[in-house]
């Protein structure tokens, strides 16, 4: 091996370890962007639904609330989009969103609600003072249709399209922000 | 003190293994120890980091009531797996599946390996090329020697 060459091939080692810090640098930066701006979130649960129909189901509808019960096949067929959300009244998060859904139920969207693993006095309570959204209205008390939809907590919520295919879910309150960049576009694109 | 230590954690171990309700474990110990073995694979999404067998949060309660469910049903480890992962995703195993989103992870310590094979190779072969030096001349030879009779001081 030549002198020239392998001055080089040194000067090329001393410099590998700042190029390999560079990259790292610039893989964690684009890791932290992406966190931030909510592309790429580590502890998301990505929804197996997304793109399909919902699983087959059939809820009872929530006593003493005059609001149809909730089933698999009020989802299909419907020729406009829907947003089903999972509740409960012991939720906190859910009261958060809630102004969010009764402004979606204002606008006409159709939302449907299903009450998750709730007792039935706290939901009529919940529905009488915040105000009630819901067109359907169903009961998973055991939680089982919940966990058929991959529902890992209280609050989440499906965009269906017309097809009745999932297109979007949120695990999390609806806040205005969320409502405004992410559901309403969607409401537009879908429409 | 190192005794004592030892004999606390012997103590504490039975109370970390059961975590939730003892009356959802089931009562023929060897479907429990295989609803548990099936439980282990399985992440509990809420706390991100524990298997549904060490979780305490309710959806892991239900996932572990399921799967015992199934165990007691009859159904096969793979189908039980199965019907938790439709539902969740590869996320709710803690065994990540090979596919192409994976196939880094998995290959890494193949890689790994290649690359401590590759760098020790090409160190041996750079100290092969590495050169005989030239012989001494007679001149350098009669000046060693001259050095080497040298008294020491």
């Amino acid at each position: 091996m030549s002198e020239a060459a392998t001055t080089s091939r040194r000067r090329w080692m001393l410099f590998a370890p700042l190029g390999v810090a560079a990259g790292c640098g610039v893989g964690f930066y684009a890791m932290l962007n992406g966190m931030r701006s909510g592309s790429f979130d580590p502890r998301g649960v990505p929804s197996m639904l997304l793109g399909r129909a919902p699983p087959d189901f059939a809820l009872p509808a929530l006593e003493g609330i005059d609001r149809p019960a909730l089933a698999a096949s009020d989802l299909r067929g419907l020729g406009r989009p829907v947003v089903v959300n999972f509740w409960a009244s012991w939720c906190v998060p859910c009261i958060v969103e809630h102004p969010q859904l009764m402004r979606l139920a204002r606008q006409g969207v159709p939302v449907f609600g299903v009450n998750y693993k709730d007792q039935l006095p706290g939901a009529q309570a919940f529905l009488a003072r915040h105000g009630n959204p819901f067109q359907r209205l169903g009961v998973d008390a055991p939680g089982r249709v919940a966990i058929d939809w991959g529902v890992y907590g209280v609050p989440e919520t499906y965009f269906l399209d017309k097809e009745g295919l999932v297109r979007w879910r949120w695990a999390g309150p609806i806040t205005p922000e969320v409502l405004d960049q992410d559901l309403m576009p969607l409401l537009r694109r879908y429409a | 003190m190192i005794r004592a230590l030892v004999i606390l954690l012997a103590l504490a171990t039975p109370a970390l293994a059961a975590v939730g309700n003892p009356e959802d474990r089931l009562r023929d110990a060897g479907q429990e120890a295989r609803a548990q073995a099936i439980g282990r694979e399985l992440r509990c999404l809420v706390c991100q980091n524990q298997s549904i067998e060490d979780s305490d949060a309710a959806v892991a309660a239900d996932l572990r009531r399921i799967v015992r469910e199934r165990v007691v049903a009859g159904d096969p480890d793979t189908r039980i797996i199965a019907f938790v992962h439709d539902r969740y995703g590869d996320f709710v195993l803690l065994r990540p599946p090979v596919n192409a989103a994976t196939a880094l992870l998995w290959a890494t310590p193949a890689l790994a390996l290649l690359g401590g094979i590759f760098a020790i190779r090409s160190m041996r072969r750079r100290v092969a090329a590495t050169p005989e030096p030239a012989p001494l001349t007679e001149a350098e030879r009669l000046r060693l020697a001259q050095w080497d009779e040298t008294p020491r001081a």
